[in-house]
This record gives structure tokens, sequence and C-alpha cells, in this order.
């Protein structure tokens, strides 16, 4: 059906069947993990209508409290993980020109100090610097974060075939034509698994942001373990954990919708 | 070569097509930092619009060192390259590409585009109309031999390597330049598709003459396509710039002729048609003539043997007087089938490989539809090729004896220039 009577035999042999557009998102995939957080979720909900709450166990819950630090919580990962991307992608694609190549090793290592810092550690020595507040907090999961997303860029953008950059400049594109046109969407699979990454691991450093004064649900968690109040803290733990899930989850189907048509396709 | 040049033909065709434009290299020097040898060395070479000419050495020779310094992919240290006798060596490099099409080895087309959007890329980036884009992407996949329905939308992955490197060619016309760079294009293909696409640059670069420069290391290819081929040894030094015929029969020197490799002459036949040879009229009848009219004519012609054209003037089979005898009234059975026939496209190789598995030593001419038009016997062929031989031995003595003249012409001009500067 698909052979095409009009091109020579070399043609027909080797002709790929022109493969409808794969669809790239099982319904598995958009199904399953939702299905377990949403079971997790009725889980726990369903234990708290029997479980026995005192006083200072519904005092941390009460008000709103809960939602409140969940959406700080969510607040604080969207507003780390943009700055990461506005300071990391950018520093990533500079670090590749030619004449910034040089300066790729120093750059890496800073950003492999940022992440073998013990996060608490880092934080702690903001909070000295700049006060206790929301800016130490944000400061702190940022350069924590900036070298999976940083060195995922380079990483990305060096593989790229220097033979097809060179056709690219060969039939007359601009620098900023090659790196627009071809370079970084050839890259974005691998700077999308670094975004990935770094979203993951700040809403895991976010609830550290609690020590800095920044909220969120690090302060249900910290809450429950100074108290000894075991379902404020295991609520905390739980929304933390199907956050993170859900993060990855988002970013998994970010990654497949993103990642440029023809990249998959016939290989 | 017989033919009129190239230029000379695009002249007298009306086309919208643009033509090729000449490139001039002039003491055209690339010297890395840290390396003693230049890359590449003071090459000088014209070549002229609408010509198709090779570049062919051993790998590290530098011809694609040169090839790229022509877009300036590479920037020359030294020299000067004029397209179409405008000076390209300090202009804007973007825009010098744009002008001059490029085509790499394992077709370098970009996997997250389609073969539309891969071929729009050049029409795009100098501002054509979308309407005019989209048409212009469906004329260049037609004339690379590819359906343009079926193919735009597919991505590189989704074609074979042959059908890949078919639309890196597209890409690299689609703006019209005057000008082709091919980078051992065809480089990363089985021998069969490399065949196949050879024969489409032919057929493209008669329809087109662009000027097309075209690296590779494979002599055979330079043969076939080059109009003229730039032997390069190291540094890019040329050896021998000349007409196939020429390098295959008087190699400038042993760099050359290593090259060249053994079977010169046989290849030699590659480049002759059976059109340019003398084809010999040979007695014929049909089947429909009567027996008796057959004997005769067979008896008149003076010859052992005789062909049979069938109904509609096709080669049938050879009729011998013996044959003749034991046929008794009728051609069913009697002669031999004539079993290879050549068109008179074919080259004196296939020629010879017909002949040489005759039994009798020649073959049958037809014409496009496979009509009888003469025969070609092991005689023609062999005083043809010796004609050929001698006569390419000759031309290319005389171009070597110009070709001396001028260096001599251009070392006294060079040592005046010094003399000159160092009065001054």
């Amino acid at each position: 059906m698909t052979t095409t009577p009009e091109v020579e035999e070399e043609e027909t042999e080797a002709a790929v069947p022109p493969t409808p557009p794969k669809r790239r998102i099982t319904w598995q995939k958009l199904t399953f993990l939702p299905a377990a957080l949403v079971a997790v979720l009725l889980a726990t909900w369903l234990w708290f209508n029997q479980a026995h709450l005192d006083a200072i166990s519904k005092n941390a819950l009460s008000n709103g409290q809960v939602s409140k630090a969940l959406w700080r919580h969510v607040q604080l990962t969207v507003i780390s993980t943009f700055f990461v991307l506005i300071i990391a992608i950018p520093l990533g694609i500079l670090l590749t020109r030619a004449a910034f190549r040089k300066a790729a090793p120093v750059a890496m290592t800073f950003a492999n100090m940022g992440q073998a810092t013990p996060a608490i550690g880092l934080l702690a020595l903001l909070v000295i610097w700049l006060g206790t507040g929301e800016k130490a907090a944000l400061i702190g999961i940022i350069i924590y974060a900036v070298l999976p997303v940083l060195s995922n860029t380079i990483a990305g953008l060096k593989a790229n075939d220097p033979t097809l950059l060179e056709a690219a400049r060969g039939i007359g594109m601009s620098p900023l034509g090659v790196l627009a046109k071809v370079e970084l969407p050839l890259a974005v699979p691998l700077i999308l698994a670094g975004v990935r990454t770094a979203l993951v691991l700040n809403v895991g450093t976010a609830t550290l942001a609690t020590f800095g004064g920044g909220g969120g649900l690090g302060v249900l968690i910290t809450t429950g373990i100074t108290t000894q109040r075991m379902p404020v803290l295991v609520l905390g733990s739980i929304l933390t954990v199907s956050l993170a899930l859900l993060v990855d989850w988002l970013a998994s189907l970010a990654e497949l919708l993103l990642r440029p048509r023809g990249l998959e396709a016939g290989s | 070569m017989p033919e009129p040049s190239a230029s000379e033909r695009s002249a007298s065709e009306p086309g919208t097509a643009t033509s090729g434009a000449s490139i001039e290299l002039e003491n055209l020097t690339k010297r890395y930092p840290g390396s003693a040898d230049p890359a590449v060395e003071s090459v000088n070479m014209e070549i002229k619009a609408g010509e198709l000419v090779v570049f062919v050495g051993p790998s590290g020779c530098g011809k694609s060192t040169t090839l790229k310094m022509i877009n300036r992919l590479i920037e020359p240290t030294g020299g000067r390259i004029r397209i179409g006798g405008e000076d390209v060596t300090d202009i804007d490099p973007v825009k010098l590409r744009r002008k001059v099409g490029y085509a790499i080895q394992s077709s370098g087309l970009f996997p997250h585009m389609t073969v539309a959007q891969n071929i729009a890329l050049v029409p795009k980036m100098i501002g054509w109309s979308k309407s005019r884009i989209r048409n212009r992407v469906e004329e260049m996949l037609d004339l690379v031999g590819l359906d343009a329905g079926e193919f735009q939308g597919r991505y590189p992955r989704q074609l074979s390597g042959g059908q890949q490197q078919r639309v890196g060619v597209a890409r690299a016309l689609a703006a019209d330049p005057p000008v082709l760079l091919m980078d051992e294009p065809f480089g990363a293909v089985d021998p069969i598709t490399r065949d196949h696409l050879q024969d489409e640059l032919i057929r493209l670069q008669h329809e087109l003459h662009k000027t097309i420069v075209f690296v590779t290391h494979d002599f055979d290819e330079a043969i076939k396509l080059g109009d003229r081929i730039a032997v390069l040894r190291e540094r890019s030094h040329i050896a021998q710039f000349d007409t196939p015929e020429a390098i295959l029969t008087n190699p400038a020197d042993d760099f050359v002729s290593g090259f060249v490799g053994a079977g010169a002459a046989l290849k030699r036949l590659n480049l002759t048609r059976v059109r340019d040879v003398e084809i010999t009229d040979y007695p014929t009848v049909t089947v429909d003539d009567p027996l008796q009219n057959i004997f005769d004519k067979l008896r008149d012609s003076g010859t052992n043997e005789i062909l049979l054209l069938d109904k509609r003037g096709r080669p049938y089979k050879w009729l011998r007087r013996g044959d003749m005898m034991r046929a008794k009234g009728s051609l069913a059975r009697a002669g031999t089938l004539v079993s290879d026939t050549v068109t008179r496209d074919a080259t004196l190789r296939d020629a010879l490989e017909a002949v040489l598995t005759d039994n009798a030593g020649r073959v049958a001419v037809t014409g496009r539809r496979g009509e009888y038009t003469g025969v070609v016997d092991m005689e023609t062929l062999m005083n043809s090729v010796h004609e050929l031989l001698e006569a390419d031995r000759l031309e290319a003595m005389e171009a070597q004896h110009e070709l001396e003249e001028a260096r001599a012409l251009q070392t006294h001009a060079e040592q005046e220039g010094v003399g000159g500067e160092e009065k001054a």
C-alpha cells in the first residue's frame, strides 16, 4: 500500500512506510499515576476522619493551614524553578559558545559545589547572611537546583552532531539562527530531562524552606516532629511526596509533548 | 569535450533558473595556528561558469578544506575568492553562503524538521513569500525525483539514505544559487544508490548548468561526474587539473597515475558513448520478407550473416548461411536470438562487454524504441579506442605545454614582483 510506482526500485526497497503520527502518550501513562495518587490521598483522608486529633494537632491543621502550606509549597517550587531555568539555560548556552567554552569547567565546579553542599547547611548560611524570610529560602533552593539544568543544557548542546551544525552554517544560517532553529530544538530532550530533575529536587528542598522561615509543607513536618503529633507529620509527608510525584508526572508529560517531532520517528 | 561548454548552452536557452557563475581562487591559503605547514597552500584555480569540477585526492590532502573556504565555512588565512567576478573574501559570510548551495555527506538534514521545512530553510531566510516557497518545495522535490505529496510531510529519519541525499541536494538548490558545493555527498550510501544518485546529478546538471564543485576520494566517481578534475595532493597542491580524458591518458606525474590506478584505458571507455564512434550498417531483412528475398540478400551481401528484424524493426535473430540451408521454408527455428543490444547512449565499455560476450564479436545498436540503427563490431571498437587515446594524448600534451608556459610566465611575474618590491 505504500510502495510508489513512480520512484525507482532503489526507493521502494528502502522506503519506510509513512508511519501514522505516533500517539506519544498512552492512556496507561495518562491515568496510572493520578489514579494512584487519588487512592493514596483518599486513604489518608479516610484515616484522618477516624483518627483522634487532640488540641495541638487540631491547632496545627485548622484554619486552612494545610491548604495554605500546600499552596506556599507550590509557589516556592514554581518560583525557584522559574529562576533556575532563566539562570541555568542561558548560562549553559553561553558556556557552549566558542568564546566562553573555556569557562565551562569553572562554572561547572561552582554548580557542583552548590549541589554538593548540604541543602540545610546552605540555607543556614543564607539565613545568617540575609536574615530569615522567603528570599533566603528561595535562593537556597535555586542554588541547589541549578546544576542538573546547567549540566544537561551543556550536555545537550554538546551532543549535537557537529557536521549538522556545520551544514546549518553552510546553508547560510546566522549564528543565532543555528542556535534557535537547530541547536536548541535538538537539545530539548536533554534540557527537559534536567528541568524535570530540578523540579522534583525543588519540591524536596522546599520542605527545608521552613527553617529559613519560608513556609511550605515543611512547616507541617517540623511541627509534627517537634510536637510529636503523628497525624500532622504523616499529612505533611504524604502531601510532599504526592506533590513530588505529581510534578514529576506533569514534567514527564511535558517532556513527551515538547520533544521535537521527527526525533523519534522511524527509529 | 566535444559538446559546447555548459555556459554557452545555458546562454542560448531561455530559462528561469540561475545558471552558474565562475569561481576564481587566487593564492588561497589556510594556515592553522600552531602548525608549521599550512593545511592548504596557495591554491590557484579558475572554474568556469556552468562547469562541474571534481576535487579528488587522498584523505587529508585538504580538498575538503579548500571547498569549505569557497563558502568560508573555513576562513582562509590568505588569498582571494571571486565568485562571478565579485570578490567575496571579505563580505558577510552568512550572505555569501545564502548564495552558494551546500550539500554534504549523509545529507545534513535537520531531523526535527520535515522534508518540506528543510528545503524551505534558505528561501525563508532570504525572504520569499509563503506561496512561492510552497511551490518551490514541490518543484525541488520533483526535480530530484521524489513525489512531493508523499514526501514533503515526512521527517528525514523516515527516508532511506538515498532519499535523504536527494532531499539534501534539493535543499542546497532551493534558493537557486549559481554555485553548488558538494562535500563527498554520496560517500555514505550503498554503491547501487550511489550510481543512481550520480546519474541523477548528471541529469540535473544538464538541466540547470550550475557551477558545481564536488569533493570525493573516489576517482571513478570523479571521472563519471567531472567536466574537469583537480587531482590534489598534500596541502591541496594541484597535481593535475584537466579533463578526465587527459588525466586518464596523460597523467602529469607518478602521483596522479598512482591515483588513477590500473586500467586507465578501460576507464577511458566509460567516457565515450556509442554514438561517438562509427556505427556500421549491416544487411538486414524483416520477418515479413519472403524467404527467397532473404536468401538473395544474404548471397548479395557478401557477409556470412544477416540480421533479422521483427515487425517493429527491432533486432531479432542473427541468420547464418548454414541456418538458411537448414531452415527449409520456415524461419521459426533458424538462427540465433539476439541476446544483447546497446543503445547509442551506452558507454563504449558496455559495448565492449556486449561484443566480448557475443560469439561473433559484434553487437546491434538500437534507437530509443529498440529499433535497429546499426552494428558495432570488435574492429570498430578497437580502431575507435586507438584513435581516442591518440587524440587524448595529443590534446593532453598540448595542454601540458600551455600549462608549463603559463607557469613559467607566472614565476617570471612573481620574480618581477619581488624585485619591484625590493626596489620600492
